[in-house]
């Protein structure tokens, strides 16, 4: 895979070209033909992937939809999922970044370990993460007794609570596309940079992150997402009551309990902003999620 | 030869989704039973299962347990069931409606507890305690049969309960109060006995008021009716009865 010839920017020679689509470059080049048998597979699986969402929109009551999805209860749920998935994506933003940047330049020593801390949470199931948050800070917590018995704050059942646990899932996302981003880019203008005499705040200022500029977008896009669609760690950690820890997912939960066609609509709504937050950044996302 | 392993890739995977089916093509004369329970039934019917296979050799009781409306949402959705036992009437209305819930008939009953640490720190003893300020307190939604029972009994009780939170089941209750966050929860009696170890049950006179009815069938359909039938006679008789009662169900 030969660098595209219409990669933005002079800084990223070495990107590979995407997948699919946007190739217009690659049209006059010879392309390996691709064994057939690949094919089936990839249909089926491309079906595993979309089906499942025309399953939902076959089962919608379409006539009751306007109504379903602006009913107090799911604009209450909606509000608070946009607001605690935007602080959580801030603060992924705030804490990620640097550890992105720590971890593609710092040396820092147990890289290896460290980066394998870093992706727990992408494995882990959220409720487990929910779990050890809730062991960490809830009120009998390693943490959270002291913050209870000498600050007197308590942690879950609070808003606080959801951010941090949408933070704890989303957070690896963000590290892992900008640490990639990184990587891509090596740290050559960087060294340059400093052999001209600049200091590491002017070339993390001016070097670094513009580098990551491009992969940005993406790695908080994916964050955002994720955070939106958190489920098992907020309902471990945080609890569930309308306007304050019930985000859509868990009121989608509980709506399938007692009305199933107000949650296949919830659920449309939520498909539909999380396809337009990921339309939104689709070019950048395809290539970070690489 | 080459060309021979994307083929065998390709077979593999169909084997592997056809695995993931029914096990239908199964040849063994084995037979299979499937139970679908409410998963405050756990404890009971795994007791059950149990019995039910030593005296029915060659057959496999499979008993998936889950929240009553899952449940029912499967049946109705065509899972197959031989038996269905669900934690209130409402959700075997719910099969009902689809014509497919037989003839329900109610096996046991639940009532609520105030679920307390074994310590009981904010020295909780009836309903009213629960509203008391510095309280942090956790029940079920009202969407889902525990919520739906103690807005019941706050309302006969004429106490404002002001939870921290509404969980989606009555299990996320309880572990919210084993986990020390919660200093109570309302759950039903039978969960107080599953965990007492870590939490004691405070009982209150209106909790009668809002019981539980646990109904059971063998719904239409069932690929295997009288191994159903027989199930049900098992968990409705002096066995069942006896193994319902130990885990703190009342039998009618």
């Amino acid at each position: 895979m030969a660098a595209a010839p219409s990669s933005p920017g002079p800084l990223r020679p070495d990107r590979p070209s995407v997948p699919f689509g946007r190739g217009g470059a690659d049209r006059h080049r010879t392309r390996a033909a691709l064994p057939w048998p690949l094919w089936g597979p990839a249909l089926a699986g491309l079906g595993l992937l979309v089906l499942p969402v025309l399953g939902l929109v076959a089962r919608a009551d379409w006539v009751r939809l306007p109504e379903l999805v602006t009913s107090d209860a799911a604009l209450t749920a909606l509000g608070l999922s946009l607001r605690t998935a935007a602080a959580s994506t801030a603060l992924c933003l705030l804490l990620g970044g640097p550890l992105a940047v720590v971890l593609a330049r710092g040396r820092p020593p147990g890289l290896r370990v460290l980066r394998s801390l870093v992706l727990l949470p992408l494995v882990l199931p959220p409720v487990v993460g929910g779990l050890a948050l809730l062991y960490l800070l809830g009120r009998t917590g390693l943490v959270g007794r002291y913050l209870d018995l000498y600050l007197g704050v308590r942690v879950p059942f609070t808003t606080t609570a959801v951010v941090l646990a949408q933070t704890f899932v989303a957070m690896p996302f963000l590290v892992v596309s900008l640490e990639g981003a990184l990587r891509t880019a090596g740290d050559r203008y960087e060294t340059v940079a400093a052999t001209l005499g600049a200091r590491p705040w002017t070339v993390f200022w001016r070097v670094t992150v513009p580098l990551l500029l491009p992969g940005l977008g993406s790695a908080v896009v994916l964050a955002f997402a994720r955070a939106l669609g958190e489920f098992g760690a907020t309902i471990a950690f945080a609890g569930s009551l309308a306007g304050q820890t019930r985000t859509l997912p868990l009121e989608i939960y509980l709506q399938r309990e007692s009305d199933v066609d107000g949650a296949v609509a919830l659920s449309l709504l939520l498909v539909a902003v999380a396809a337009v937050v990921v339309v939104l950044a689709r070019p950048r996302a395809v290539e970070g999620a690489r | 030869m080459r060309a021979r392993a994307p083929l065998g890739l390709a077979v593999a995977l169909v084997l592997a989704l056809a695995a993931c089916g029914s096990g239908g093509g199964n040849p063994a004369p084995r037979r299979t039973v499937t139970v679908l329970a409410a998963a405050s039934l756990t404890e009971v019917f795994g007791r059950l299962e149990q019995r039910f296979e030593a005296e029915h050799p060659g057959v496999d009781v499979k008993i998936s347990y889950g929240g009553s409306s899952d449940l029912a949402q499967q049946i109705v959705n065509g899972a197959p069931a031989d038996v269905f036992a669900a934690a209130n009437t409402s959700t075997m209305d719910t099969v009902a409606r689809a014509g497919l819930a037989g003839q329900p008939r109610v096996f046991a009953t639940n009532e609520l507890r105030i679920a307390v640490p074994a310590d009981n720190p904010k020295n909780i003893g009836s309903l009213a305690d629960l509203a008391k300020d510095g309280v942090v307190l956790v029940v079920c939604a009202p969407q889902v049969p525990c919520g739906a029972a103690t807005q019941k009994v706050a309302t006969a009780a004429g106490v404002r309960l002001r939870p921290a939170s509404e969980e989606p089941d009555v299990k996320s209750v309880l572990g919210k109060v084993v986990a020390g966050e919660a200093d109570a929860g309302l759950v039903y009696v039978t969960d107080v006995h599953a965990r007492g170890d870590r939490v004691r049950g405070v009982a209150f006179p209106e909790a009668a008021g809002a019981r539980n009815d646990y109904p059971i069938t063998v719904p239409s359909g069932a690929p295997e009716a009288e191994l159903g039938r027989q199930f049900v006679e098992l968990v409705r008789g002096q066995v069942g009865r006896e193994a319902l009662t130990a885990a703190g169900f009342q039998v009618p």
